[in-house]
């Protein structure tokens, strides 16, 4: 194999422009990280709520849930892609309007943010509700036997245990949302991926773009896994799960 | 705005092609990770430590970066390594469908790894002992005693992944390749009518996704009264 290395490419100006590709790099990191964080507090909300009504008693709560759950989670990504940003728009005309007369990447952001947001929800709700069937059935007994009302029993007895269950396969989930927002380049959103071929075509240096693109991942991954850890810890209940493990 | 679903039966044939090239992706590399997957999880397991340093660097990996540049890596990696295999003069280009066919094996072969993995830490330490006892090398035991129950114990969890992988098979649109969404989109594009073509596209996906997720369900059940 012979590739004419060269990782000074990074300092390089990009044509017609006082950017390097690094800066290039740098601006789509900041989409994915943008997109991400947006998406992440959507599915975090929506999907507690989805996962919380799956675990009560009203059966139309519960089917609602579960509706949700399987028409996010059976069809694939990058056509619930295509839908928000190509499709969603024109059954809503003021959403129509908006898009024709906006930017073209606050449109893209928007749909993004929106598809990776609830395509997530459906996954966090899946864990908030194992989460609360995981807990033993007489706290809710208990919680209901000191006179809790039924949102109460949720708010101060079975939520409060049930999150700080979910904490470690929602860092895995976290970890597949900053990943899945790499799909957002179908609809030309230039996140890190995106600018990272962009960089690959403009110079032939595909090895060091890729290269750098996949580093910058590994780092988020792993920044991911330590955070959700910390925030693990910090939460932890004394003599409970893994409270008593130091 | 009009909508004109004829375009769906007009395309039918082509989208039927783009379904079959689907259906045969998700088929090979769900049968190649698994067999690579399972090589992994033995080599994660073994006690030589760079054997199973090697294996969990790889999965690590490929777990840690989005599927799109993967694909992107082996489509720009593959010719190059093709002629370092073959010593020719240029690159062999051997097409977006072969190359997602490749990168879906080595992708799926890190995620069917973890499952196995878990399959095999399932079965009781005791087992392999006793394979041992009776005389069986590590293959046999492997083979003949482990393995089974392992791939048993996972089914649900393999056909599972199966699911997601046949969604995910939709990513090699990013190479170019004309799977179903492929071959729906440039349908869509072509003519004009991209409402019609990505909402069937969608029915299609989760009609197929749902009745087979609701069949492991059953299948889950199933089994779980047997053990």
């Amino acid at each position: 194999m012979k590739f004419d290395l060269d990782w000074g490419i990074f300092f390089q100006e990009i044509p017609g422009g006082g950017e390097t590709y690094l800066d290039l790099l740098i601006s789509g990191l900041w989409w994915t990280l943008g997109v991400s964080a947006c998406a992440w507090i959507i599915a975090l909300v929506v999907g507690s709520v989805i996962g919380t009504i799956r675990t009560t008693q009203q059966p139309w709560l519960v089917r609602l849930g579960n509706a949700w759950v399987e028409l996010f989670r059976n069809i694939p990504l990058l056509v619930q892609m295509f839908l928000w940003y190509f499709v969603v728009p024109e059954f809503i005309p003021p959403l129509k309007s908006w898009v024709v007369a906006a930017e073209p990447a606050e449109a893209q952001f928007l749909s993004a943010v929106l598809c990776l947001g609830l395509f997530t929800s459906a996954r966090v709700a899946e864990q908030v509700r194992a989460g609360i069937q995981s807990l033993p059935r007489g706290q809710r007994s208990a919680g209901m036997a000191v006179g809790l009302t039924q949102p109460q029993v949720y708010r101060f007895v079975l939520l409060p245990m049930a999150f700080r269950i979910v904490i470690p396969p929602l860092t895995s989930e976290t970890m597949n949302l900053i990943k899945n927002s790499s799909i957002a380049l179908t609809i030309g959103l230039a996140e890190l991926t995106f600018r990272s071929r962009e960089m690959g075509e403009y110079t032939f240096h595909f090895f060091e773009a890729f290269s750098a693109a996949t580093l910058v991942y590994i780092v988020i991954a792993m920044t991911a896994n330590r955070v959700m850890a910390l925030v693990e810890r910090r939460v932890a209940v004394p003599g409970y799960i893994a409270g008593g493990a130091k | 705005m009009i909508l004109d679903f004829d375009v769906i039966g007009r395309s039918l044939p082509y989208l039927w092609k783009g379904f079959l090239y689907t259906v045969e992706l998700t088929a090979i590399a769900s049968i190649g990770g698994l067999f690579f997957g399972t090589l992994l999880a033995l080599a994660r397991l073994s006690p030589f430590k760079w054997l199973s340093w090697f294996a969990a660097g790889y999965v690590n990996l490929m777990r840690s970066i989005p599927l799109v540049l993967v694909l992107f890596w082996f489509f720009f990696l593959m010719p190059q390594v093709l002629q370092l295999i073959t010593g020719g003069e240029r690159p062999p280009q051997i097409g977006a469908e072969r190359t997602a066919i490749i990168t879906f094996i080595m992708f799926e072969a890190a995620y069917f790894c973890e499952i196995m993995r878990a399959g095999i830490q399932s079965i009781a330490r005791g087992q392999v002992h006793s394979a041992y006892a009776l005389g069986l090398t590590y293959g046999q035991a492997m083979r003949l005693v482990i393995l089974p129950q392992a791939f048993r114990n996972m089914i649900p969890i393999l056909l599972t992944q199966t699911i997601i992988l046949f969604q995910d098979t939709s990513l090699v649109y990013v190479i170019s390749a004309t799977d179903f969404t492929g071959a729906a989109s440039k349908i869509a594009q072509r003519d004009g009518r991209l409402i019609e073509m990505y909402l069937f596209v969608a029915v299609v996906y989760f009609v197929l996704c749902y009745t087979l997720s609701y069949a492991v369900k059953m299948l889950q059940r199933k089994i779980a009264v047997i053990r």
